[in-house]
């Protein structure tokens, strides 16, 4: 199948992009990632410079790769990664536009590639335990009930690829917090720090120039896990007791 | 052959002196009696030493975050824009620990046994006995750190089996283990990183390691996004930097998964040790066609309810549905009753191999067996059977377009992990004075062949729990607080980081990094790969030499070399996957044996399983570099059993 792709094309951080067009053979079996490749080594075989474009592990998991494709972050498919859509998903004469996820708070590096490192530095004002190796009882000392050990797991398995926030009008990273604030929240070892990670994760991501939520839903329509609106309240429930019990005021 | 512009420091030593520094007297104490033997720093001077971590996997992560809560400084490195991305992530199964919380007779003793058993008695008897005992100061560790590894109703952790044991230890977050361990140490590291005991370097890939008379003082960077080039320096240096799977270039690897880091220390005089212990993992989904770029693996944990199998008639075309119950041939289970799917992978993979070269084969390119779910969906149950592997369910869909719930899995082995790495002592350390090597880049544990749910538990075994006490051993004898970038091993070092960027950007050729190491993959994978033999080796060693040649001379390479350039980045990542794939080469082809993994077909009992060469190569296999043109030399570390006598492994 012949596929038009409208790549975005951004030589640096100040630089002014553009679309550029090409045409690529693909066959069905070929992994959206796949078929950049073979665009890739068509451009440099032309001696041409390639598009840069994150990605890594290629299932889903690492949370590197992450493109907009005709509007939708990480393409077509539900709870997908941009690695795991195939071209099946496609037909023969699609034209298709590529550009990177785009908000202040994730500046370009180059082309589809982006600076993500702000949520690193909201983890670091709070998205933890704040427990010293070595320190730990023995794990069976804490029993937690199956439903909760099972929803704290499905708050966990965000992996930190920015989809939410290219998809919000408001470029908020409230999913992104819900998902870490709900994990951590949920299970008996986040209780000591509850308030002051809520407080601090959000600090932080407003100095990141981060947007505030206005319920679209568009974060969790887009998040590859699935990770529901739920996670949100989680956040602002946390946030209001924090700010009404004063033990998280800093 | 001359690799241009690369050359290692002219005092070159080939003749390694290897020292394990392993504890003698009692195994079951020793662990014990040498961390109260070894030098501790005090609080106040701890801060004065600085550590520089590579790679923010689970054992530079778990590491990196551990030495500073102790009071040291220290910077960890990573190529990635994040220091969750590390290919950890990517483990999906699980990660042993000998709790016993199942009462099946589990023990730190039998943790210990199966692992020097799976890897077939080519492992140091005393590293492994530490991993077991440590391993379940991580579940502990893990559980608070908030990892929500799977429970039972009642509220306690839940395990499931694994290849290669017979009991249950495996701890699992379903099939996601690896991300949520990582999760944790990332999250500790970004504890660390928050209270500025730890300075994260993203983006930033190292390309040399800098000596300061004999000992590591330091790395040579570069930025990936910028291009710049920048000096570190420390008091000693750790790599984290996982495996060298990727040689195959179609592995299960991540794609930036590489293995400079270890080749440039190799190249600085590092021991590199077993490099042809590669892992070859027996479930992951078959290859579709030339465009493809990696594997994807499925969890071995699928083999505690799936069965494999094959058709009993030659070039079957009818689909798995139409093929009765008689005229299926559960290979596993009939040649090996007691263990049947759940052998060791190395097993495992070998028996896939058979069969598909026999002619048994399914899929469209005849390299596919069954992994089938049936008979445990109508023993269990939809619903049990997706708590358990709904993920991965989901995963094989998506890729295959296929549903297991429907039909049988396709599966094929593709290389997954590297059991070779390089050498270290007992304290992690490599026989450059201030390297070590952690995790998956150093050759400790394992053997010959990995056992499952065992990388996870000693990526964090050696970060958590092991260099925290073992560093100090180094440090309390150097001189705290090096800082000296202008020094002349610094200078050399940038040169030949500079001299190579700029020799890969001018060759000018014709072919692209990716079509060097396709090539590469093709070579080692036919000749190197599941089955070994002189002959084969001796072809490979001659065409990775060619091949090499022609990077060399006809590479190509465009865009600038400021700013980011990923095809600067994959060249040099292929050129030393050159150097390690001739390395791997040379080290099946003197290892006449058998063992684990490495599968010479010369040397097999008549039932075709692997003959090992306990009175010639009961050894460990260092090589050391003796600079570009010449083969690398062989040492040797022989290998004492005095707990778990060698014996033929039997899984029947």
């Amino acid at each position: 199948m012949k596929i038009t792709l409208n790549v975005w094309r951004q030589a640096g951080p100040q630089a002014k992009g553009a679309f550029e067009k090409h045409q690529v053979d693909v066959i069905p079996e070929m992994s959206f990632l796949e078929m950049l490749d073979v665009l890739n080594e068509q451009l440099l075989g032309d001696g041409k410079e390639p598009f840069a474009y994150d990605h890594d592990c290629r299932e889903g998991i690492c949370g590197t790769c992450g493109a907009v494709v005709n509007g939708v972050p990480h393409g077509p498919g539900d709870k997908v990664t941009l690695c795991q859509v195939h071209m099946r998903s496609f037909k023969d004469g699609d034209e298709l536009w590529l550009e990177p996820f785009r908000a202040s708070a994730f500046p370009i590096v180059k082309d589809l590639v982006v600076d993500r490192s702000s949520f690193d530095r909201i983890i670091q004002a709070g998205g933890f335990v704040d427990v010293r190796t070595g320190a730990a009882q023995d794990a069976n000392n804490l029993p937690i009930s199956k439903p909760v050990a099972d929803e704290a797991f499905d708050y966990a398995a965000c992996i930190g690829c920015g989809a939410c926030v290219a998809a919000c009008p408001n470029a908020a990273a409230m999913l992104f917090m819900g998902a870490k604030v709900s994990h951590l929240g949920l299970l008996p070892q986040g209780q000591p720090e509850r308030d002051q990670r809520a407080l601090n994760m959000l600090s932080q991501a407003d100095a990141e120039g981060f947007g505030s939520c206005t319920n679209h839903g568009e974060c969790s329509a887009a998040c590859p896990k699935g990770v529901p609106m739920k996670a949100i309240m989680r956040m602002n429930a946390d946030v209001v007791r924090a700010a009404l019990t004063e033990t998280g005021t800093e | 052959m001359s690799t241009p512009g690369i050359h290692a420091s002219s005092e070159r030593v080939t003749n390694l002196t290897l020292e394990s520094k392993e504890p003698t007297g009692d195994i079951a104490t020793s662990w014990q009696r040498y961390k109260q033997a070894s030098s501790k720093v005090s609080p106040a001077n701890k801060r004065k030493y600085t550590v520089i971590v590579v790679g923010s996997g689970l054992a530079g992560a778990s590491a990196a975050a551990s030495l500073s809560e102790l009071g040291y400084n220290v910077h960890c490195i990573s190529f990635h824009d994040s220091p969750r991305r590390a290919h950890s992530i990517a483990a999906q199964g699980g990660i042993n620990a000998a709790k016993n919380y199942q009462n099946d007779n589990d023990s730190v003793w039998g943790l210990f046994y199966d692992t020097v058993k799976g890897g077939d008695f080519r492992a140091r008897e005393s590293n492994v006995y530490r991993l077991a005992q440590v391993s379940t100061d991580i579940i502990d560790q893990c559980v608070a750190q908030g990892v929500p590894f799977a429970r039972e109703y009642g509220g306690y952790l839940a395990n499931r089996s694994f290849g290669g044991a017979l009991v249950s230890r495996t701890f699992y977050a379903q099939g996601q283990t690896g991300q949520q361990l990582l999760l944790g140490a990332y999250q500790a590291l970004s504890k660390e990183i928050g209270r500025g005991g730890v300075k994260m370097h993203t983006w930033s890939e190292v390309l040399e390691i800098v000596l300061v008379d004999g000992h590591a003082k330091g790395v040579v960077m570069r930025n990936l996004k910028t291009g710049e080039i920048t000096r570190l320096a420390a008091d000693a240096v750790c790599l984290a930097t996982g495996g060298y799977g990727n040689v195959f270039y179609l592995s299960t690897n991540a794609m930036k998964s590489n293995c400079t880091a270890s080749v440039r220390a190799y190249r600085r005089g590092a021991g590199f040790a077993n490099p042809c212990f590669t892992q070859i993992h027996p479930t992951c989904i078959p290859v579709s066609g030339d465009h493809q770029s990696k594997l994807t693996l499925m969890s071995e944990s699928l083999r505690n309810d799936g069965r494999v199998w094959v058709p009993k008639k030659k070039g079957e075309t009818r689909p798995a549905s139409q093929i009765p119950e008689d005229e299926r041939d559960y290979y596993l289970e009939r040649i090996y009753p007691s263990f049947g799917n759940l052998v060791p992978r190395d097993v495992a993979s070998r028996a896939a191999k058979k069969m598909c070269d026999a002619g048994y084969g399914v899929g469209p390119s005849g390299y596919g067996v069954y992994l089938d779910f049936g008979a445990a969906i109508d023993r269990l149950g939809n619903r049990a059977v997706g708590d358990r592997y709904k993920s991965l369910f989901d995963m094989y869909e998506r890729i295959t377009g296929d549903s297991p719930w429907q039909t049988p899995m396709r599966i094929y082995p593709a290389s997954h992990y590297t059991m070779g790495g390089l050498w270290v002592d007992y304290d992690l350390m490599t026989n450059i004075p201030g390297l070590f090597a952690l995790g998956e880049a150093n050759f400790s544990d394992h053997g010959a062949n990995r056992l499952g749910a065992s990388a996870l538990m000693q990526g964090l075994a050696d970060g958590y729990f092991v260099i925290p006490y073992t560093i100090g051993n180094y440090l309390k004898e150097a001189k705290a607080g090096f800082s000296d970038t202008n020094h002349e091993g610094f200078r050399e070092a940038e040169d030949l980081v500079n001299k190579k960027i700029d020799t890969l950007m001018g060759i000018g050729g014709s072919q692209t990094p990716d079509a060097f190491h396709k090539r590469l993959g093709k070579i080692i994978w036919d000749k190197c790969g599941m089955s070994r033999t002189e002959e084969g080796l001796k072809e490979a060693l001659g065409q990775v030499k060619e091949l090499r040649e022609e990077f060399w001379s006809d590479l190509r390479v465009v865009g600038g070399k400021d700013g980011l350039n990923q095809t600067l980045e994959t060249a040099g990542r292929v050129a030393d996957f050159m150097d390690l794939g001739e390395m791997m080469v040379l080290d099946a082809l003197t290892r006449d044996e058998s063992c684990g993994a490495h599968f010479r077909e010369e040397h097999q009992h008549p039932d075709g399983e692997a003959k090992r060469d306990d009175e010639n190569y009961c050894h460990g296999a260092i090589w050391a570099f003796d600079g570009d043109g010449n083969e690398p030399v062989r040492n040797t570390e022989s290998l004492t059993f005095n707990y778990v006598p060698p014996s033929t492994r039997s899984y029947k």
